[in-house]
C-alpha cells in the first residue's frame, strides 16, 4: 500500500483496481449462486423423502415456494430504502395491497395475462409511493416512520370503508364470470385462471424419484425469474453512485448538503424504487391467487417486512431474501408441528418423560411460532447486529481462520472490510 | 476585486444580538482571516454565508450573486466550500468513497439518478479522488473506514473533500481546533500548500495566532458580533484596540 504513495500520477493503484475486479466477481458469483439456488429449490427445499416423518418439514411445495420468492422481492425493495438510506418505512404492506388490487383489476378488466397485471402493479405500487414518500420524506427519523405508518393505515381503513367500490370492502377483490377482460372474451362455466401466454401459473409438473416428490410449477417460475431480476436490481444499484448517494445520506446528511447535494431527491427515488418493489410483490401475489383484501394493507405486514430485512441483515444484497425465507417458513411450516406430531418424536421417552418434554416444547412450535422467532429476532438483533448474514460472515471467517491456521492481519481487514460493506 | 461581499449583516438570537452591521469585504484569491474571542459570532457570520443561517438584515453576495434565500446545496454549487468546526464526513463510508461524493456533486450537480452505472468503472472519478487524496498524503489510507480515522486526518479528509470540488471560496471555521499540536503543523503546511498551488479565495476563523499570522493576508477582528478593526496582520498586531478586546485576553 505504500507504494501507491510514491508513484507520481497514475494513480490507480493495482491494488484498487484488483479490489474493484474482486468486488465485481463476488457479485457475479453471488447472483449465480442464487440463480442455481432458485432453479433447484423444487429439490433443495424437499430433503425427506415423502413417507418419512420429516416430510413435514419439506418446504418444496408451489404455494410456499412462491411466497418465499416474492417476500424475497418485498424484502430486497425494502432494503433499498431502509438498509442504504437508514429510512425505516412502517407503511410498506399500502404498496403491497395496492399492487395486489391493481393486478386483480388488470385480471378483470384486460386479460388473465399476468404480464400486464404485475406491470400496473409496479407502476401503481411506484405512484402510491410517490405520493406518501413526497409528504413522508420531510420529516426523517422516527416522525418519518410514523407518517409513513399513518398513510398506510389510511389506506387499509379507506379500503374496508370509502373504496369499497374499487376495493369490494370486506369480501375483497376477486374474479367473476362477468367481468368484461376485454382481451380474453367473455368467460363461460368456470371463472378463468392466471396464465403467461397460456401456460398457467397452477400447471406443475411432479417428478417422483425413489421415496421423494418434487413439484415443478410455472408459477414459482415466473416469480423465481422475478425474483432474480429484482435481485440483481437491487445489486447494480448498490453499485452504483446513485446507491453511493444513498449511503451518504445515511451517514451525514450536514456534509450532503455542504457537498452541493440534495438529499430529497435521492431518498424520495429510493423510496419510490422501493414501493416499486412493493407493488410488484403484491401484484405477483395476486397472479398466484387472485384475491386481494384490505388485510394485505395491516401494520402487522407493514412490520413483517422490518423483521425480514433486520432478521436477514439489512443493506446486505442477501439478507433481506434470507430473512424473507426464514420468516415464512416459520410461519408455514413450524406452525404445523402440533402435539400430536411431538409426541410421535418422543415416543422413545418413558410416558411421563414424554409427556413433560412436549409440555416444555409445546409453548414453541404450532400457533407458538411466534414466540420462537421473537426469541430467534431479538437474539439476533442483540448478538448479531448485521443480521443472519453477518452470523455467516463469522462462521465462514472461523472456518477459515481454522483451515489457515496462522491468522494473518491482513486476512483480518479484510473481512472487516468485508463485513462492513 | 472583491469575491465576497458582505453588508450590514445582522442576526439575532431572542435577546441576543449574535451579529450587528457586519461589513467585509473579501478579495480574490487572499486569505482573509476573522479571529475575535469566544462567542463573538464567527461561526454565526460563517453560516450566514453558506445558507445555514439568514441574517435578520444586509446582504452576502458571492462574485456579484445574492447567496441569500438559497439552500446550502445550491450554494455550494455557486463554488463555495465548507470545512466545519468539528469535521463533518461520512464516518460510515471508505476514505476513497468520502472522496467520490463530493466529484459525483461537482460533475452531476445537486441529483442525478445514476442507478444503472457502476462506482468501480467511473474511472475519471476514481481517479480526481485518488489525485486528491495523494495531494493530502491519505492515499494509503483510501479503503479505511472514514469514521476509524484520527481526527487530524478527518479534518485533512473533509478539507480534501472540499478542494476536489474546485471550489471558488472555501471557509474554515477553526481548522486546527483541538488538534495536537502536529496536527496543526500539518494542518498549516497543508493550508500553505493549498494557498500555493491553487487559484482560491480562503475564509478563515481562528483561535490560534500562530496559524493567523503565518497564512493571512487581511484579518478581522471581531468582538460582540461587531468588526473593530480590519487591516493587514503587521498592523494588527500592535493594534490597540485589538490587545484590549482579544489578544490580551488570549495570549497572557
Ligand atoms: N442557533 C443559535 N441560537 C441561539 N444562540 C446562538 C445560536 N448560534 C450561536 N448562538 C450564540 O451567538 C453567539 C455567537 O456564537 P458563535 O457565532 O458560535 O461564536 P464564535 O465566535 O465562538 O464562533 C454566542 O453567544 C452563541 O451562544
Ligand atoms: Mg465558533
Amino acid at each position: 500500500m505504500t507504494d501507491a504513495t510514491q508513484t507520481a500520477f497514475p494513480a490507480q493503484t493495482p491494488r484498487a483496481e484488483a479490489a474493484r475486479d474482486a468486488q465485481g466477481r463476488r457479485d457475479r458469483m453471488l447472483l449465480l449462486i442464487v440463480a442455481l439456488l432458485a432453479l433447484a429449490a423444487p429439490i433443495l427445499l424437499n430433503p425427506f423423502p415423502t413417507a418419512s416423518a420429516l416430510a413435514q418439514f419439506n418446504a418444496g411445495y408451489p404455494d410456499l415456494m412462491q411466497r418465499f420468492a416474492i417476500y424475497g422481492i418485498l424484502a430486497i425493495g425494502f432494503n433499498i430504502l431502509f438498509g442504504l438510506t437508514g429510512y425505516l418505512s412502517f407503511g410498506h404492506a399500502a404498496f403491497l395491497g395496492v399492487g395486489s388490487y391493481s393486478a386483480v383489476w388488470m385480471f378483470k378488466l384486460l386479460s388473465m395475462n399476468v404480464i400486464p397485471a404485475i406491470l400496473l402493479a409496479t407502476v401503481i405500487g411506484g405512484l402510491f409511493a410517490l405520493v406518501i414518500g413526497f409528504v413522508s420524506l420531510r420529516r426523517s427519523g422516527i416522525y418519518f416512520s410514523i407518517l409513513t405508518l399513518a398513510f398506510a393505515q389510511m389506506c387499509y381503513n379507506l379500503a374496508y370503508s370509502v373504496l369499497t367500490p374499487i376495493s369490494n370492502g370486506e369480501t375483497g377483490l376477486q374474479l367473476s364470470l362477468s367481468d368484461p377482460r376485454v382481451l380474453d372474451g367473455p368467460s363461460s362455466g368456470s371463472l378463468p385462471v392466471t396464465s403467461l401466454f397460456g401456460a398457467e401459473m397452477r400447471e406443475a409438473a411432479t417428478i417422483t424419484l425413489g421415496g421423494w416428490s418434487w413439484t415443478f410449477s410455472v408459477g414459482y417460475y415466473v416469480c423465481a425469474a422475478l425474483l432474480l431480476l429484482a435481485f440483481w436490481l437491487s445489486i447494480r444499484i448498490f453499485r452504483s453512485p446513485f446507491g453511493l448517494m444513498l449511503r451518504a445520506v445515511k451517514s451525514n446528511q450536514n456534509r450532503m448538503a455542504y457537498t452541493g447535494l440534495s438529499a430529497r431527491p435521492y431518498t424520495l427515488a429510493a423510496f419510490v424504487i422501493s414501493g416499486m418493489y412493493a407493488g410488484l410483490a403484491g401484484g405477483l401475489l395476486a397472479s398466484m391467487d387472485p384475491l386481494a383484501g384490505a388485510d394485505r394493507m395491516q401494520w402487522t405486514a407493514s412490520g413483517e417486512v422490518v423483521l425480514m430485512t433486520i432478521l436477514g441483515g439489512a443493506g446486505t444484497l442477501l439478507g433481506p431474501v434470507l430473512g424473507a425465507g426464514v420468516i415464512k417458513y416459520f410461519e408455514n411450516i413450524f406452525s404445523k408441528i402440533n402435539d400430536a406430531i411431538l409426541h410421535q418424536w418422543v415416543a422413545v421417552l418413558p410416558d411421563g418423560l414424554e409427556d413433560a418434554v412436549v409440555a416444555v416444547i409445546h409453548p414453541f412450535v404450532g400457533k407458538g411460532w411466534h414466540l420462537t422467532l421473537g426469541l430467534i429476532f431479538m437474539a439476533v438483533v442483540i448478538f448479531l447486529p448485521g443480521g443472519l448474514v453477518e452470523g455467516a460472515r463469522r462462521a465462514g471467517a472461523v472456518v477459515r481462520r481454522r483451515d489457515r491456521n496462522a491468522p494473518s492481519v491482513e486476512s483480518d481487514a479484510a473481512a472487516r472490510r468485508a463485513a462492513a460493506e | 476585486m472583491s469575491i465576497l461581499e458582505v453588508r450590514d449583516i445582522s442576526k439575532r438570537f431572542g435577546g441576543l444580538q449574535a451579529l450587528s452591521d457586519v461589513n467585509i469585504s473579501v478579495a480574490e484569491n487572499t486569505v482573509h482571516a476573522i479571529i475575535g474571542p469566544n462567542g463573538a459570532g464567527k461561526s454565526t457570520l460563517l453560516n450566514c454565508f453558506v445558507g445555514k443561517l439568514i441574517p435578520d438584515t444586509g446582504s452576502v453576495s458571492f462574485d456579484g450573486q445574492s447567496v441569500l434565500g438559497r439552500k446550502p446545496h445550491q450554494i455550494n454549487q455557486m463554488g463555495i466550500s465548507r470545512v466545519f468546526q468539528t469535521p463533518e464526513i461520512f464516518a460510515d463510508l471508505t476514505v476513497i468513497e468520502n472522496m467520490m461524493v463530493p466529484c459525483f456533486a461537482h460533475r452531476d450537480g445537486p441529483f442525478r439518478l445514476h442507478a444503472f452505472e457502476s462506482v468501480p468503472k467511473e474511472r475519471h472519478i476514481t481517479e480526481m479522488a485518488e489525485a486528491m487524496l495523494d495531494d493530502v498524503s491519505m492515499l494509503e489510507k483510501r479503503d479505511l473506514h472514514a469514521g476509524s480515522l484520527s481526527r487530524g486526518d478527518k479534518r485533512r479528509l473533509e478539507m480534501a473533500m472540499c478542494l476536489v470540488q474546485e471550489p471558488r471560496l472555501l471557509l474554515l471555521d477553526e481548522p486546527t481546533a483541538g488538534m495536537a499540536r502536529a496536527d496543526t503543523n500539518n494542518t498549516i503546511q497543508l493550508l500553505k500548500d493549498i494557498r500555493r498551488t491553487r487559484n482560491l479565495t480562503m475564509v478563515i476563523i481562528e483561535h490560534d495566532m500562530h496559524v493567523v499570522f503565518s497564512l493571512a493576508d487581511r484579518i478581522t477582528v471581531l468582538a460582540q458580533g461587531t468588526p473593530l478593526v480590519e487591516d493587514v496582520p503587521e498592523n494588527i498586531k500592535g493594534h490597540p484596540k485589538v490587545r484590549e478586546a482579544y489578544l490580551g485576553e488570549a495570549q497572557v
